[in-house]
């Protein structure tokens, strides 16, 4: 269970966050908004990119926030970005193995087993000694999935995985993230635009909208929701 | 006909490639060099080239220090000559103050560059890019005063080693294995290699893996657990000792007495460009940049034009490169359109 109380991000004048608070059950979970709600603000905390000025995260017992950025992936926390960062410069299998090594994954004999593992979930097995910078958005978006799944991780962020993708790829993925938690036991929280990527994986969504949170619950309810549609529509003036 | 012509061509750029994926190519092209460098170079050539070689060699080894922050780490550093000439200094006073081995030598002049680089490095974890090229400029600029003012030793006593008497001024010892000039061009190979094997090494490995995270985004690395304060001086320290040790390799290439040109700022800003022009992806490039920055440019003022035009000229050209490389790669940074 993820529970955040009182986030609040302050850029200047603008209030990104604004005492947000919402909770997170294990499994995968949607988080959606108007562009500019701060969902990528929220995950950017969760990193330790963006400092809050106040509130907390909690992931069971554990205060996120209080760890340095860097040990957070010690910790188990991964995510994956709205530009993928697959690094150009390596390998497929060396992409998903740096995660592993620096995050402390697990022992080093069982390292290839394990980046194989990942990289099997996501369909990539026979590319591993590609490099990243030959491989197409797709092959790409999914090294993203895999770095983030590779060996124990305990809240994965997944930040608009299907952003460019087509019909097929995005079915493909759809695959993917929904057998994230059965698969590593990891809480995933899923932002996306496609709502219908969002209703297929997810069976708790909460919805942001100016900092804020506007709604949670079932998935299915939530989407019908009437503020929920009025923050993503507008409001019919007649 | 075209068509034939186009489909050969394809068809032959994509043998080229299998054979250059091929395990097997790396350790061949390595042997070749090697064999080319210990065996042919110092038969077929004579003197003049076999110190223009020797030369190459340590240059090489320095554009690999700053290429590797450069290309592998994405770590603008204009200061590499700092530790290099830190290396050179070191060197060469305990050459004459001590009875240690010369490759020992090497090693702690190397080492107390390492110790020098994390200094650098410690103002590199605050600024990035642009900034951090000026910084690093302005400690080259600071090394080339000090050493201005320190001199090198060459055979006196006391911090600085330096003689009174012009007619008591000797040259640094030389490894007993190679104490002639074609000797020492082979040992300096030998260091040269040592050197890149190390950093092939450590890019091959935990290190390098961590580096090319931080080059493609810090916010990717930090989010893969890589720690990116340590390995940011890490590369530092590799890269100084790199380029330490290419100074105690110079050190004994120098027959006597030695002048600071080789530390100034032109020659740190010279030795970016041949790094850029050489290629800054893989080590390679710096045996490129090495040969066209020695070598080269040697062979070019003996043949082609004289020696005023070339050493003017060679300049220019090298700042031509220079912005060519920076002008591509502007604009390919810009077509990928990177997000911070």
């Amino acid at each position: 269970m993820i529970t955040v109380a009182g986030l609040t991000v302050r850029f200047g004048g603008v209030v990104s966050l604004d005492s947000m608070t919402a909770e997170f059950p294990p499994g995968t979970c949607g988080l959606i908004g108007p562009n500019g709600a701060g969902k990528t603000t929220f995950f950017n905390v969760m990193s330790g990119f963006v400092k809050p000025i106040a509130g907390r995260v909690l992931v069971d017992d554990t205060d996120l926030l209080a760890m340095p950025d860097f040990q957070r992936a010690r910790w188990g926390l991964r995510r994956t970005f709205q530009t993928e960062q697959a690094i150009e410069g390596l390998t497929v299998f060396d992409n998903v193995a740096t995660v592993y090594e620096h995050s402390g994954g697990g022992a080093r004999a069982n390292r290839r087993s394990a980046v194989m593992e990942a990289l099997d979930f996501v369909g990539l097995a026979d590319l591993a000694t590609d490099y990243a910078r030959t491989l197409r958005a797709k092959e790409r978006r999914f090294i993203e999935v895999a770095r983030a799944v590779v060996g124990s991780p305990k809240v994965v962020l997944l930040d608009e995985p299907a952003a460019g993708l087509p019909d097929a790829e995005t079915a493909e993925l759809e695959t993917i993230i929904r057998t994230i938690p059965e698969r590593t036991g990891a809480t995933v929280i899923l932002v996306d635009h496609d709502m219908a990527l969002v209703q297929a994986c997810c069976t708790y969504t909460a919805v942001l909208d100016f900092g804020r949170l506007l709604a949670s619950g079932p998935t299915a309810e939530v989407l019908r929701n009437e503020r929920v549609v009025q923050a993503y529509l507008g409001v019919d003036d007649e | 006909m075209s068509v034939d012509a186009g489909s050969r061509r394809r068809s032959l750029a994509a043998a080229v490639g299998r054979f250059r994926g091929h395990r097997l190519f790396q350790p061949i092209a390595v042997a070749a060099v090697l064999v080319v460098a210990l065996v042919v170079i110092p038969a077929a050539l004579d003197a003049f080239w076999i110190a223009n070689f020797t030369q190459m060699a340590l240059f090489a080894a320095l554009a690999a220090s700053a290429g590797m922050l450069y290309g592998r780490v994405g770590l603008v550093s204009l200061g590499q000559v700092a530790p290099y000439g830190i290396g050179t200094w070191v060197t060469m006073r305990l050459s004459f103050a001590t009875s240690l081995p010369y490759p020992v030598l090497v090693v702690i002049g190397g080492l107390v560059a390492a110790a020098l680089g994390v200094l650098i490095g410690l103002p590199a974890l605050r600024v990035s890019g642009l900034y951090l090229a000026l910084v690093t400029l302005m400690l080259a600029a600071g090394t080339e005063i000090i050493l201005a003012e320190l001199k090198f030793p060459n055979g006196g006593k006391g911090f600085k080693g330096s003689v009174k008497n012009l007619s008591d001024i000797r040259a640094v010892r030389r490894p007993s294995i190679a104490t002639t000039d074609v000797g020492y061009y082979r040992f300096a190979v030998v260091g040269a290699f040592c050197v890149f094997m190390l950093a092939a090494f450590l890019l091959s490995r935990k290190p390098g893996r961590a580096w090319a995270s931080i080059r493609q985004s810090e916010a990717s690395a930090l989010s893969a657990g890589v720690d990116v304060t340590r390995y940011k001086l890490l590369a530092f320290a590799l890269a100084s000792f790199m380029a330490g040790v290419a100074g105690g390799l110079f050190a004994g290439s120098i027959p006597k007495g030695m002048s600071t040109d080789a530390f100034n700022r032109q020659a740190a800003i010279f030795l970016i460009a041949a790094v850029i022009m050489g290629g800054i992806h893989g080590l390679w490039g710096a045996v490129l940049g090495a040969f066209f920055a020695t070598c080269l440019l040697k062979f070019l003022t003996q043949n082609v034009a004289g020696h005023a035009f070339w050493t003017r000229f060679s300049l220019s050209l090298f700042g031509f490169g220079l912005l060519t490389n920076l002008i591509q790669s502007t604009k390919a940074a810009e077509k990928k359109g990177v997000a911070a």
